[in-house]
């Protein structure tokens, strides 16, 4: 039985690291409609910044975090300012700059950082685990599960009781009536893209502990959050959340009980359920 | 004759020469490879561009293709047969890809055919009695239509060289006719064309259909071109490349997607023989097309030629200067 | 270079040489050589490419840029871990650049896109990539291996996990592809030769981010094979440690490769693996070697410059015995393959009838040294060819290692 315990928490662990991947993406895709395919290379780039600030520059662990997701912010702030907003509207566009800009962050990492993975230590008030149940639970990854719900909320309280979540829904349902309102919506939109880019970085340094920080990094985490964010619907934090951990269970659970499946386990399903219900299991209904 | 006619003119007796002008036989096998990766770039600007569906997932449609050669002629057939085969094949897998994907529209779409795609590849790499896993099918030969020997490069690319001429004129006769046109309906007006009677379903699966059978000859092409197929060319990587030439030459042209698989081609395989960091050239050379031309290669360099022109009209001094 | 203007150049180079009042020395009056090099500066193996380059690099500098009396000039091509802009390289290599001899590629899947080719254009090729029945089952007339078949190191680490840690029953565990089965493959078969068991095989597919899901599977084994390869040892080893299990691990030539070691963590502690280089290893070459590297690009050597700076030295002793006569490419590689050598970085060096090395194989464990890993050399085994502990009829007699074979026996 412990090899399903051990599934259960991981899943759960996995799921919160892949809330805090697609939160943003979810974010800046359901709000801003721009497909941002940059995203797997700022929870990579992340990692790396987080990675050198705590382990060249012996920062404490969660102001290297917190360091990493203000990098990230600002170079997604400068993206959306610089490039996006004159795109606003072209799909095919924004899919090419972001792509474009993806190839130059994976370069620019392996010219800094070389090709070697990047091992981060556990910070040590976390480092360890507990032995329960005939189980081994590291506190690490119970950590993660804890943060992604602090974050998850914070998200949650920012959207629905704050004048700056007003707004993006506003700015989301309706631009144009909010622009009128005098909502200003692109400063807005740089808001909510360098907030999403935060997340992804928040997101990297948080998982390298598990899952380092190597070169492909990006193009390992992003089928996932693309993923994630179909199937939860775009710009639905609940949806994001609850396919996070779906996704989770999926990934550890399929990968344990049909090992001859393991590359179709997560996108078997994703072809049902989208040819079932084109808009994801908690999106609204495409016009 | 206008300027553009002449230009096209140009480009055709340009790319007939190729085998004289470019310096040796490599660089005919580059050409040979840009041609190749046009057709499948056509192909699924059939579908961006004409019919408003953006796809991640053709890769697996054109490894499908190539694959299908490649394991029957390693069972044992003849060429004309694995050919046909592959064409069979790849286009049933289309039909099946169209009626799971054209389930949505949108973002649904492009999530659809990317897992189509990854479900592709994965096959590829299980499927051993089929495919040899990882490591992949060689070809041993290529056909040898009307007693030419395809080894040689310049004759390879002649052949390519038609095939691709074939594709362009179908591509274009497939824009141009009534078809075409209900098709750009769908694109821009789907409930309109629906409210008018155009079964709007149908019309996307057979743009499907076209896209899937260029799709599928440039995998064959591919396949001889190689004359090795393994899982790493059906990655998401590959299908998101191609989309990124089609975007980058300019979506909804015909000439567009040709110029931007030149583009990707010849950074990825020549350039790179100088230059490192030759994917952070890429990157930033996408970023500048989007920057400069954001419709594409092919319809924003006429506008900024014409801009220029402008400038130096309004600047003879300048000009004068430059001149000296 | 196009043809004619390196007809051209080297014309004139004769006409200089022949012009020149003072008797030149026969050496001077050689060909100069151009060597290719195939490896990944790009792409997830990007880290091992650059190591191969370096190794060739500093072998080359080392002799002025200059084999046997040969000129040698290296053209370097990003193969950009794809298999089909490898075969786009290779032909770079061979049509345009015209080089006499390539290195590499890298990885077998890069090495099958391009082993039907150099056999058309009759190109010998030194490669790292294992790629077992290249040189086995069918055999590639022109290519010769100066590292290791995959399975090579392998056998050894089943044979010492038998007899020197006495492990019973092993989970093997490793990446879902034909490097992952030939490894497991080759420690299975010794390993159960012995006495042992393989309890359990487990395969990771490409681009999982989290191996958890598999190490949970780990159970009812006294110990763990793996054969992870680029940046997946690491992650491996962390994501074992998190999950609390204890039993030992061995691991195959990648897994605890000496350049990576300064990236794990503690938890690497213990691993122990076998592989066709050591940094231990005491003798000359190898000290020269070392020091070279950390000169140069002050960095500890592993696996990947190791085999590629042999793989040089093997190509000089082959341009001697050859006196300068590189028009038979045949001859080049039957010179190859002849090689000789006592005293290289990796110990001793010839090899077998297939052109596969054969060689010492060191049994190492990760050891904290003055607060820094290291390998420590356990056991040498001498002599390995690629069919150890078998003999060559023997072993190819047998099927070749699959995800399935050798199967679990339940």
């Amino acid at each position: 039985m412990s090899l399903w315990g051990i599934l259960a928490i991981n899943s759960f662990a996995f799921g919160g690291l892949l809330f805090l991947l697609s939160a943003g993406f979810s974010l800046i895709f359901g709000l801003m409609r721009v497909p941002n395919l940059t995203h797997g290379s700022m929870f990579m780039l992340g990692g790396y910044v987080g990675a050198s600030l705590y382990q060249t520059w012996h920062l404490p662990f969660w102001l290297a975090a917190l360091g990493a997701a203000a990098a990230m912010a600002a170079f997604g702030g400068l993206i959306e300012r610089l490039l996006l907003r004159r795109l606003s509207g072209s799909i095919l566009a924004q899919v090419l700059v972001t792509l474009g800009i993806s190839f130059i962050v994976a370069d620019f990492c392996l010219l800094v950082w070389t090709g070697d993975p990047i091992s981060v230590t556990t910070p040590k008030s976390l480092a360890g685990g507990v032995r329960a149940f005939g189980l081994f639970f590291t506190f690490y990854r119970m950590a993660i599960i804890l943060v992604a719900c602090v974050v998850a909320a914070l998200l949650w309280a920012l959207l629905d009781k704050t004048r700056l979540g007003a707004m993006i829904r506003a700015g989301v349902d309706d631009p144009q009536m909010a622009r009128v309102v005098g909502i200003r919506v692109s400063r807005l939109f740089t808001t909510v893209f360098c907030l999403g880019a935060a997340l992804a970085g928040f997101g990297g340094i948080m998982g390298a502990p598990v899952l380092t920080v190597y070169p492909g990094l990006d193009t390992d985490m992003l089928p996932l959050a693309l993923l994630i964010v179909i199937l939860g619907g775009a710009g639905s934090l609940l949806g994001s959340l609850i396919g996070s951990f779906l996704i989770g269970f999926l990934y550890n659970f399929g990968q344990a009980m049909f090992p001859e499946l393991a590359y179709f386990v997560l996108f078997l399903p994703m072809v049902l359920v989208l040819a079932l219900r084109p808009q994801g299991l908690f999106g609204r209904s495409a016009s | 004759m206008t300027a553009i006619r002449v230009a096209l003119l140009a480009a055709l007796a340009a790319l007939i020469a190729v085998p004289w002008w470019v310096p040796g036989d490599y660089y005919v096998s580059v050409a040979s490879q840009i041609l190749i990766y046009a057709i499948f770039a056509l192909g699924v600007d059939v579908l961006i561009g004409y019919a408003g569906l953006v796809s991640l997932g053709h890769a697996g449609l054109f490894g499908l293709a190539s694959y299908t050669v490649a394991a029957a002629l390693a069972g044992g057939s003849g060429q004309f047969g694995a050919i046909l085969l592959a064409l069979a094949v790849a286009l049933a897998g289309t039909a099946v890809f169209a009626a799971l994907s054209l389930r949505a529209t949108g973002i649904g779409f492009i999530m659809i055919t990317l897992a189509l795609g990854q479900i592709m590849w994965g096959l590829a790499y299980r499927w051993v009695d089929l495919t040899n896993g990882d490591n992949g099918i060689n070809v041993a030969s290529r056909p040898m239509p009307f007693g030419l020997d395809l080894e040689v490069a310049t004759n390879f690319y002649f052949a390519v060289l038609v095939v691709f001429l074939l594709a362009l004129l179908a591509a274009w006769i497939f824009v141009h006719s009534p078809f075409g046109a209900s098709l750009a309906g769908t694109r821009d007006q789907p409930r309109r064309m629906t409210a008018l009677g155009f079964h709007v379903w149908l019309i996307r699966f057979f743009a499907c259909m076209f896209s899937g059978l260029l799709t599928a000859v440039a995998g064959i092409l591919f396949v001889y071109y190689t004359k090795f197929i393994s899982p790493p060319s059906l990655q998401l990587t590959s299908s998101a490349e191609v989309v990124l030439m089609v975007i980058s030459g300019g979506s909804g042209t015909l000439l567009g997607p040709v110029v931007g698989a030149a583009l990707v081609v010849i950074v990825k395989n020549v350039a790179s023989a100088y230059i490192e960091r030759w994917n952070m050239l890429l990157g930033a050379i996408f970023v500048a097309i989007v920057l400069f031309m954001p419709e594409g290669l092919v319809p924003g360099a006429p506008r900024i030629w014409r801009a220029v022109l402008r400038w130096l009209r309004a600047n003879p001094a300048a000009a004068k200067g430059a001149a000296e | 270079m196009s043809k004619l203007n390196r007809r051209k150049f080297l014309a004139g180079t004769a006409a200089i040489a022949g012009a020149s009042a003072f008797p030149m020395p026969s050496i001077a009056q050689a060909k100069g050589i151009k060597i290719g090099l195939l490896c990944d500066k790009t792409g997830p193996l990007a880290e091992g490419g650059f190591q191969m380059e370096q190794g060739v690099t500093l072998y080359l500098k080392s002799k002025g840029m200059s084999l046997a009396g040969h000129k040698v000039t290296l053209v370097v091509a990003d193969t950009g871990s794809n298999p089909a802009v490898t075969k786009t390289k290779a032909q770079e290599l061979v049509e345009r650049e015209k080089v006499n001899i390539v290195l590499g590629p890298l990885a077998a899947f890069e090495m099958f896109a391009v082993s039907d080719y150099i056999v058309q254009m009759k190109m010998p090729t030194l490669c790292l990539a294992g790629a077992d029945d290249l040189t086995q089952r069918h055999p590639n007339p022109f290519l010769t291996r100066a590292s290791a078949t995959s399975s090579q190191a392998e056998h050894v680490m089943g044979d010492y996990a038998a007899k020197v840690m006495g492990l019973k029953k092993v989970a093997c565990i490793d990446s879902d592809f034909a490097f992952g089965y030939e490894q497991q493959g080759g420690f299975q078969q010794v390993f159960e030769a012995n006495g042992g068991t393989v309890v359990k095989k487990i395969w990771a597919p490409l681009g999982a981010p989290d191996f958890t899901p598999f190490i949970a599977q780990i159970q009812g084994c006294d110990g763990v094979s793996q054969g992870f390869a680029g940046a997946a040892p690491v992650k491996f080893m962390k994501q074992y440690a998190d999950a609390g299990l204890k039993l030992p691990v061995c691991g195959g030539e990648t897994a605890g490769d000496d350049a990576l070691l300064p990236r794990f963590g503690d938890e690497a502690i213990g691993l122990v693996n076998a592989c066709p280089y050591t940094i231990d290893l005491k003798n000359d070459a190898n000290d020269k070697f070392k020091a070279g590297m950390m000169k140069e690009y002050q960095a500890i050597p592993g696996f990947y410059a190791a085999s590629m700076y042999v793989t040089v030295q093997v190509v000089e002793s082959a341009l001697r015995a050859l006196h300068g006569d590189l028009s038979k490419p045949e001859q080049i590689v039957k010179a190859l393959r002849a090689v000789k050598l006592k005293d290289t970085a990796r110990g001793p060096l010839s090899f077998d009838d297939k052109g596969n090395a054969v060689g010492n194989m060191y049994v190492r464990k990760i050891v904290k040294d003055g607060g820094k890993l290291t390998n420590v050399t356990q056991k040498t085994y001498e002599n390995v060819s690629q069919f150890w502990p078998l003999d060559e009829a023997k072993y190819l007699a047998q099927p070749a290692y699959t995800r399935d074979y050798p199967p679990v026996k339940s």
